[in-house]
């Protein structure tokens, strides 16, 4: 089968707005992105230069890290916007209960 | 019987959004999960630094032991996803493989956090020590229970494979657990940057 063929379902033909899954290349080659920041991460944490920047530094690779694994392992990028909007809608007010407290307790 | 049986699991019932309802309140779930799991990071990140009694993260987190099994639980989502496309293709062997190897990368990770836990409690941080033992305990144990939970759902799925009861008009089954196993995935992700490598 290649990487954009359309891979047996159970659904038979997929529902509007739904496209095929990647292929195992495409899964190896996200797993090798992955492994690579996560790689940064333990690396900038042990570098005392990037101290000023480490806070910003680490959220930015693990929200690439989150955005890959939720795109193409999860499959929302190929999947009915739908899903999309049910994940991220609770994600985004669960951010904000998180940004309002620390806000509340005074840590900036 | 058996066949119409079949052939209820190949055709799911017709929608108004023409989607799979299971799949649709599993999205649904995972969104409630993410509340969930952001509740308990900001508990943890509202009561960071607070503490007037020690052991503090920097004293006892273990970053090159969480790096590794942050790394194991991330190798499981990719053989979660080869596990789900075995199934697509209606390769049986694969399938098992892959469904085995996810498992046992999830039991890594388990008897990591197991052995962890064990470690800080010898060190001094216990669930009442003081803030930072609260709040980690609670927000890792919830954690690693989602993982346990994950774990056991695999092999159920690997003995189903194993008595051939997997076949590709089944794949929605794998591709549910998948779902919740990235999940878990991503959750960890979180929680590696938040809780261990910004101290």
């Amino acid at each position: 089968m290649t990487a954009h063929e359309e891979p047996a379902t159970s659904h038979g033909d997929r529902a509007a707005g739904e496209h095929a899954h990647p292929g195992a290349k495409e899964y190896l080659a996200i797993a090798a992105v992955l492994t690579v920041l996560t790689a940064i991460e333990v690396a900038v944490f042990y570098v005392p230069s990037m101290k000023p920047i480490l806070v910003p530094t680490l959220l930015v690779l693990s929200t690439v890290k989150f955005y890959l694994v939720a795109m193409f392992y999860m499959h929302l990028k190929f999947d009915h916007r739908l899903f999309s909007w049910l994940f991220v809608v609770p994600m985004a007010i669960a951010a904000m209960v998180i940004l309002a407290l620390l806000k509340l307790f005074g840590h900036w | 019987m058996a066949v119409a049986a079949a052939h209820a699991h190949e055709a799911p019932h017709p929608t108004s959004t023409g989607l799979d309802s299971r799949k649709m309140v599993f999205w649904a779930f995972l969104g409630s999960e993410c509340m969930f799991f952001g509740s308990l990071i900001a508990t943890y990140v509202v009561y960071r630094g607070r503490d007037t009694a020690g052991p503090h993260p920097h004293e006892i987190l273990n970053i090159p032991f969480t790096s590794v099994s942050a790394f194991v639980l991330l190798m499981s989502s990719l053989t979660m996803v080869l596990a789900l496309a075995a199934v697509q293709r209606g390769d049986l062997r694969g399938s098992r493989i892959w469904l085995a190897a996810t498992a046992l990368l999830g039991m890594t990770f388990i008897a990591g956090q197991c052995y962890e836990f064990t470690e800080f409690f010898y060190e001094g941080l216990k669930l009442q020590a003081n803030l930072f033992g609260s709040t980690f305990f609670v927000l890792t144990g919830f954690h690693g229970t989602h993982v346990t939970v994950g774990v056991i759902w695999l092999w159920s799925l690997f003995a189903m494979a194993v008595r051939g009861r997997l076949p590709q008009s089944r794949a929605l089954d794998v591709e549910i657990c998948g779902l919740y196993w990235h999940f878990v995935d991503v959750v960890w992700v979180a929680i590696f940057t938040l809780v261990y490598l910004i101290q």
